[in-house]
C-alpha cells in the first residue's frame, strides 16, 4: 500500500488540513479508511457485486428507522397498540418512518435470497470463505427472528394471532420446547411480557447479535477479498470510487422502490382526486389484539406464508406431521446449507448446491402461490358453471347417497359434481377468509377512528374502548343473542325476503325510526314477517287494530296516522329534527287517547294501566331498549303475552344473567344507531 | 510503534506464566458471570410460574342453550392477571357449548385450535367446526375429520350445571401440536 506523505505539505495546508494531519498523527485514520476503500476489485466493478451492500444499507436503514421508533414506542399490552396508533396517526411524518421501517424489512428478506442465491451459483462458499458463508446464514437466521418478533410489536390481531401460531410451533421441540415456548412468551399466557421479551429480542438481543456477526462477515470479505467472477473482461478497478458508486446507485433503486410502495396509494388518490390521508400510507395497523375474539385472518407475513401452507401439506399425518412440517424439514434444509462448503468439494457437489438451492426457493414459491391461491381463489374462480352443482348441494346438504340418488345413479355425472363440490368447497373456505379480511380491515378502521376522539384512549387501553363500542360491538351480539328469531335486514335491500320469511320475530331494522314505525302500522305489513307475521302476535289485538281500525279511513285519517308515527319516533329521539312540533302534539295527543292507542298503551300519564300492552312512554329509548332486553315479561312490556323472547338480563338467584347490563347495553344503542361518529 | 513503552520480551516460560494466565481468565470470567448471571436468572423467571389454575366457571344458563345438538360460541370470563396488571373480569377465551335433544348435560369444547392454537369457528352452513389457519376439520362433537393437520380432537373440557341452572365450564389450556391431551 503505497501511503502518500502528508508532512511535506504542511506548510500550504488551512487550519481544516492541519485539524486532518493532527487527527491522523493520534489516530491513523488515513491509513484505515485507505485499507477499507482502496480494495482491488479484480475484473473492474460490476452491477452483480451489490447485493451485500444493499443488504447492509437496509440493516442500517432499520437501525436508524428503528431506533427512531423506539423514541415513540411503549411495549405493554396496554400501549403497544395504543403507541403504535399515535406514531402511524397522530404524529407528523410517523406513518412515513413506519413505513420504511415495515417494508424495509420486506426488502430485506428479499434482498438475503438474492444475496444468497448469488453466492451459492457464483460458489463463493468454497474455501477459504466456509466460515463466512456459515456467518452469512446465520446472519439470515437473524434477520428472520428480527422479522419474526418484529410482527408481534404493534399488538394488532394480525401480529398476536400469528404470534400465537409461532410460538405453539415453538413448544412442539423434543424435550425443550415447551420452556422455549414459555421463555419467549414470559409465561404462559401471551401478556405484557410477551411483548417486553419479543421488543428487547427485536430490538436488542437479535440485532447485537446481527452487528457482532456481520463485523466478522465484513472482516472476513475483505480478508478474502472478492469473490470475482471469471472471466475478467475489464481492468481491475478500486472498490471507491466504482464499486462505491454503483453500490450507492443500488441503494437508492432499494429505497425508491420501498417509498414508492408507501406513497403509490397517495398518488393514486391523488390522480384521482381523491383526499389522501396521510396515516392510511405504509404499514397497516389491526385491531387491537383481543384473545376473545375469532380472528380468521390469521396469516403470517407474506415471507412466512409458505412456511405457513407447509404445515398443510403433512394433513392427516397427526403429531408426526406438524413436527415434520415445522421443525424437522426446515432444520434438515438449514443443516444442508450449512454442509454446502463441504458437498461443495465433492465431484458434483456444487452443482447439487445449486440444485438444491434453487429447488428449495422454488418450492418456497410454489407454496406461497398455493396458499395465496387457496384464500384467494374465490376472486379470479368462475363460478357460472358451478351453479347447477350448488343447486345439487343445497337440495341435498351436501350428502353423497342423496346426490346418488338425485342423479338417478349416474356414475360419470356424480363424479363431476363431486369434483365441482370440491371446488365449491374451496371457494367456500376461501370466501370465508376474504370475508374475515374484510370484517378485519372494518374492525381496524374503527378502532383507529376510536382512538382519534378527542377524549383520546383510556388508560386501561383501546381493547376497552373497543369492547364498548356499540357499531362494532352491536353486530355480534346480535349475531349471538338475537338473530336466531330477529331480523336485521333493510326491507328493501336484495335477499331481504328471503332472511325476513326465516325470522320468527320482528325485523328490527331502524326500530324506533319513523320508517319502521310505518311498516307497523301499514294494514298490509303488520302481520308480515318483518313484524308479528311470524309470532304469537299475529292473531293478536294490535294486528286486528291496524288491520281493522286504522285501515278505516273514517276513523283513522292518513295525516292521522302519519301524526302518531312521527310522534312515535320523537319518543325514542329518533325524529327527524325538521318536524313541526304541531304535528308531534298531534301525534302524542292521538297515541295517549283512550278511545285509540291509549285504550291499551299507556302513554306517560294517559290513565291507562300497565299490562295488557308495552308501555310507550319512552318508547324506543334506550332506557326502553334495556328494559325490554332485560325482562320482556315485566309489567311494562308484554306481561305474560310474552312470545318466546328470553329475559336476558334476568337470573336465578345468584347466577349471571346470559347478557351482562354493559352487553345490553351495547345492544340498545347499536339498534339506535347511537354511536361514536367522528 | 511509538516506541514509548518498552518491549516486553517472552515471560519465563513454566509453572508461574500459565498460573497468571489461568488467574487472568478466573478472574475475568468471574467478573463477567455475574451480570450474565444475574440476567440469565431473572430472564427463566418465566419457567417458573404456572398457569392460573383451573377452576369452574359460569359460562351461561342452561335454558340458553338450545338442545339441538348444535354448538353454540360463549364467551369465557374470569379475573386475570397479566404480570402486573390485575383484570377484575375479562373475556380470556372461548368455548362451544352443545346439547343434545332432551338431555340435560352439557359438552363443552374449547376453541383454541389443538393444531396451533388458532380460534376454530363454525363453518358457515353450520355442519362441522374448521380452524381458519390451516384447515383442520372438526366434526360438530369435535372429532377429528380426516385427514387434517391437528393431531388430536378438539379438546372437550369438563362441564357441569348447577344447581342454579348455570352452565360451568372448567377452563383450561392445553399444549398445542401433540397427539396426547397435556395441560399446559
Ligand atoms: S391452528 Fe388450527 S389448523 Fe393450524
Amino acid at each position: 500500500m503505497n501511503r502518500p506523505d502528508t508532512r511535506s505539505s504542511v506548510a500550504r495546508k488551512g487550519p481544516l488540513g492541519r485539524l486532518a494531519d493532527f487527527l491522523d498523527d493520534r489516530t491513523g485514520y488515513r491509513a484505515v479508511m485507505h485499507e477499507a476503500l482502496y480494495e482491488r476489485v479484480p475484473g473492474g466493478a460490476r452491477w452483480r457485486y451489490v447485493w451485500g451492500s444493499t443488504l447492509v444499507f437496509a440493516f442500517m436503514t432499520q437501525v436508524i428507522t428503528g431506533l427512531f421508533l423506539w423514541a415513540s414506542y411503549s411495549a405493554s399490552a396496554q400501549t403497544a397498540w395504543e403507541s403504535v396508533y399515535y406514531i402511524q396517526h397522530e404524529m407528523t411524518g410517523g406513518w412515513l418512518l413506519r413505513g420504511i421501517h415495515h417494508f424495509m424489512a420486506q426488502a430485506m428478506v428479499v434482498l438475503l435470497a438474492l444475496h444468497l442465491l448469488q453466492v451459492v451459483i457464483d460458489g463463493a462458499y468454497r474455501a477459504p470463505r466456509e466460515v463466512n458463508f456459515w456467518l452469512g446464514l446465520v446472519l439470515m437466521m437473524l434477520v428472520l427472528g428480527m422479522a419474526l418478533t418484529g410482527y408481534l410489536l404493534p399488538w394488532d390481531q394480525k401480529g398476536y394471532w400469528a404470534t400465537i401460531v409461532a410460538t405453539n410451533l415453538a413448544g412442539i421441540v423434543p424435550v425443550f420446547g415447551p420452556s422455549i415456548q414459555q421463555l419467549v412468551i414470559g409465561g404462559t399466557e401471551y401478556g405484557h411480557h410477551t411483548l417486553t421479551r419479543f421488543f428487547a429480542l427485536h430490538a436488542g438481543f437479535l440485532p447485537g447479535a446481527l452487528i457482532l456477526m456481520l463485523v466478522v462477515h465484513l472482516a472476513l470479505f475483505r480478508k478474502h477479498g472478492l469473490h470475482a467472477k471469471r472471466p475478467f473482461t475489464r481492468p481491475d478497478a478500486m472498490f471507491w470510487p466504482d464499486q462505491v458508486l454503483k453500490d450507492a446507485v443500488a441503494m437508492l433503486a432499494v429505497m425508491a422502490v420501498v417509498l414508492g410502495v408507501i406513497l403509490m396509494p397517495a398518488l393514486r388518490a391523488m390522480l384521482l382526486g381523491e383526499p389522501v390521508h396521510a396515516g392510511h400510507l405504509g404499514a397497516e395497523l389491526g385491531a387491537p389484539a383481543d384473545p376473545s375474539l375469532p380472528y380468521a385472518a390469521a396469516r403470517p407475513e407474506w415471507y412466512f406464508l409458505f412456511l405457513f401452507q407447509f404445515l398443510k401439506v403433512f394433513e392427516g399425518w397427526g403429531a408426526t406431521g406438524e413436527f415434520l412440517g415445522a421443525i424437522v424439514v426446515p432444520g434438515l434444509i438449514m443443516g444442508v446449507m450449512f454442509l454446502m462448503p463441504i458437498i461443495g468439494n465433492w465431484r458434483l457437489g456444487h452443482r447439487f448446491n445449486v440444485a438444491f438451492t434453487l429447488g428449495v426457493v422454488a418450492g418456497a414459491g410454489l407454496l406461497t402461490a398455493m396458499a395465496l391461491n387457496e384464500d384467494y381463489y374465490a376472486l379470479w374462480v368462475d363460478k357460472a358453471p358451478l351453479a347447477e352443482a350448488q343447486k345439487l348441494y343445497d337440495e341435498t346438504g351436501g350428502d353423497e347417497t342423496k346426490l346418488a340418488a338425485a342423479l338417478g345413479g349416474d356414475a360419470a355425472r356424480i363424479g363431476v359434481v363431486q369434483r365441482q363440490w370440491r371446488k365449491l368447497e374451496k371457494i367456500r373456505h376461501s370466501q370465508a377468509f376474504l370475508d374475515a379480511a374484510k370484517q378485519a380491515r372494518l374492525d381496524a378502521a374503527r378502532a383507529i377512528e376510536l382512538a382519534g376522539r378527542p377524549e383520546k384512549i383510556p388508560p386501561a387501553g383501546m381493547l376497552e374502548l373497543v369492547r364498548a363500542d356499540a357499531k362494532s360491538q352491536g353486530p355480534r351480539l346480535f349475531a349471538q343473542h338475537c338473530a336466531s328469531c330477529h331480523a336485521h335486514v333493510d326491507p328493501r335491500s336484495p335477499g331481504a325476503e328471503a332472511i325476513l320469511a326465516k325470522a320468527s320475530a320482528a325485523n328490527l331494522f331502524e326500530f324506533g325510526r319513523a320508517s319502521w314505525m310505518r311498516g307497523l302500522l301499514d294494514p298490509a305489513q303488520v302481520a308480515g314477517p318483518a313484524y308479528f307475521g311470524n309470532t304469537a302476535h299475529k292473531e293478536g289485538d294490535m294486528v286486528s287494530f291496524v288491520q281493522g281500525d286504522l285501515a278505516d279511513a273514517d276513523q283513522w285519517k292518513k295525516d292521522d296516522i302519519e301524526a302518531v308515527i312521527v310522534a312515535m319516533a320523537s319518543e325514542a329521539g329518533l325524529a327527524d329534527p325538521g318536524v313541526q312540533p304541531a304535528i308531534l302534539e298531534r301525534g302524542r295527543a292521538l297515541v295517549a287517547d283512550g278511545e285509540r292507542c291509549g285504550g291499551c298503551h299507556k302513554l306517560g300519564d294517559n290513565g291507562t294501566d300497565l299490562g295488557s300492552a308495552p308501555d310507550l312512554t319512552g318508547w324506543g329509548t334506550r332506557d326502553w331498549l334495556v328494559g325490554i332486553i332485560t325482562d320482556p315479561t315485566h309489567a311494562r312490556f308484554y306481561g305474560d303475552t310474552n312470545d318466546r323472547m328470553p329475559s336476558f338480563g334476568k337470573a336465578a338467584e345468584g347466577a349471571a344473567p346470559m347478557l351482562s347490563p354493559q352487553q345490553i347495553g351495547l345492544l340498545a344503542d347499536w339498534l339506535r344507531g347511537d354511536w361514536y361518529r367522528p | 510503534m511509538s516506541g514509548r513503552t518498552a518491549d516486553v520480551g517472552p515471560g519465563p516460560a513454566g509453572r508461574r506464566n500459565f498460573l497468571a494466565e489461568l488467574l487472568a481468565i478466573a478472574c475475568g470470567g468471574l467478573a463477567t458471570l455475574a451480570p450474565i448471571g444475574a440476567g440469565l436468572w431473572a430472564f427463566l423467571d418465566p419457567l417458573r410460574r404456572k398457569g392460573a389454575a383451573a377452576s369452574f366457571l359460569p359460562v351461561t344458563e342452561l335454558s340458553a342453550l338450545p338442545d339441538d345438538g348444535v354448538p353454540r360460541q360463549f364467551a369465557v370470563i374470569t379475573e386475570r392477571a397479566d404480570a402486573w396488571t390485575g383484570f377484575a373480569a375479562e373475556p380470556v377465551g372461548a368455548v362451544y357449548l352443545r346439547r343434545e335433544k332432551g338431555s340435560g348435560t352439557v359438552e363443552a369444547l374449547s376453541a383454541t385450535c389443538p393444531h396451533a392454537g388458532c380460534f376454530v369457528e363454525m363453518e358457515s352452513g353450520g355442519r362441522c367446526f374448521r380452524c381458519p389457519c390451516h384447515n383442520s376439520t372438526f366434526t360438530l362433537d369435535g372429532g377429528i375429520v380426516a385427514p387434517s393437520p391437528s393431531p388430536r380432537p378438539m379438546d372437550a373440557l369438563e362441564c357441569r350445571v348447577a344447581k342454579n341452572g348455570e352452565v360451568e365450564v372448567k377452563w383450561q389450556k392445553f399444549r398445542a401440536g401433540v397427539a396426547e391431551k397435556v395441560v399446559q
